[in-house]
């Protein structure tokens, strides 16, 4: 295995884990609030500082930090499918912790995203080269 | 007010991400991941306009994200906002110049219908 390689599936599970967790602690958090937050700016930060909020807002930067590096080398069209990877976990994380009835359909949809996964991960993760990125950069 | 929110959080994380790729491709390749070197990196892109508006449509997009959590299920939320990887995919071909090739299209449509999926 590659350096570029190795590199990029240690940071795509670290996106995977971080998006998965991170949205199952916001989803938890919010569903727990005592109040409706309605569309006051006000309510929603206080409902960062609630506990699994927090802990779901710190996960998701670190989700939004190790992306920012994959990105740097990896294509989006190669992250994106990658990375959805997370949704499959997300139903498990759902019917471990939430008690959900994972159906016939919902395996089939785990199956499609796995073989998705499977595909885009085959292709090289970086497809621009040095030029395009200056062609890219002038154009801006 | 369910599919409203779905649409101003499609539409901001299509916007946000094509915009952060752009910014990382420009910055090119982090090779060093010891602590102050990433700060030095983060503190470097910090001011880079693009990201500041990536960051920008990202916030959007949470708070749109979170006010859905608060009546519709995770199970709604989260596959209903995969609409945005055909656009997403599209945008990066056109915009940012990659190579999609067949395997790409091909993993990309088996994912998107398989995050439909989930949400039956």
């Amino acid at each position: 295995m590659g350096r570029l390689t190795r590199k990029t599936w240690i940071l795509t599970a670290l996106v995977v884990f971080t998006q998965a967790f991170g949205n199952f602690a916001l989803s938890w958090g919010m569903k727990h609030q005592s109040q409706d937050l309605g569309i006051s700016p006000v309510g929603y930060v206080e409902a960062i500082f609630t506990p699994w909020v927090a802990i779901g807002v710190a996960l998701l930067i670190v989700w939004l930090l190790t992306r920012m590096m994959l990105l740097s080398w990896a294509d989006l069209s190669f992250v994106l499918p990658v990375t959805s990877i997370g949704y499959v976990l997300s139903a498990v994380i759902g019917k471990l912790f939430f008690f959900e009835q994972i159906s016939w359909s919902r395996w089939l949809g785990v199956s499609l995203i796995v073989a998705g996964t499977v595909l885009v991960g085959l292709t090289r993760p970086g497809t621009t080269q040095q030029e395009t990125r200056e062609l890219v950069a002038e154009r801006v | 007010m369910r599919w409203f929110l779905v649409l101003v959080i499609v539409a901001s994380t299509v916007q946000a991400d094509v915009l952060q790729s752009l910014e990382m491709k420009r910055h090119g390749e982090v090779k060093d991941f010891r602590p102050g070197k990433l700060g030095r990196v983060l503190a470097g892109m910090a001011g880079r306009r693009y990201l500041i508006l990536a960051v920008f449509f990202m916030a959007i997009s949470f708070f749109a994200f979170m006010k859905l959590l608060t009546f519709a299920d995770l199970s709604f939320a989260v596959p209903v906002t995969a609409g945005s990887f055909v656009l997403e995919t599209i945008a990066a071909k056109l915009l940012l110049k990659e190579a999609v090739d067949g395997r790409r299209w091909a993993g990309v449509g088996l994912v998107a219908c398989g995050v439909a999926l989930l949400a039956l």
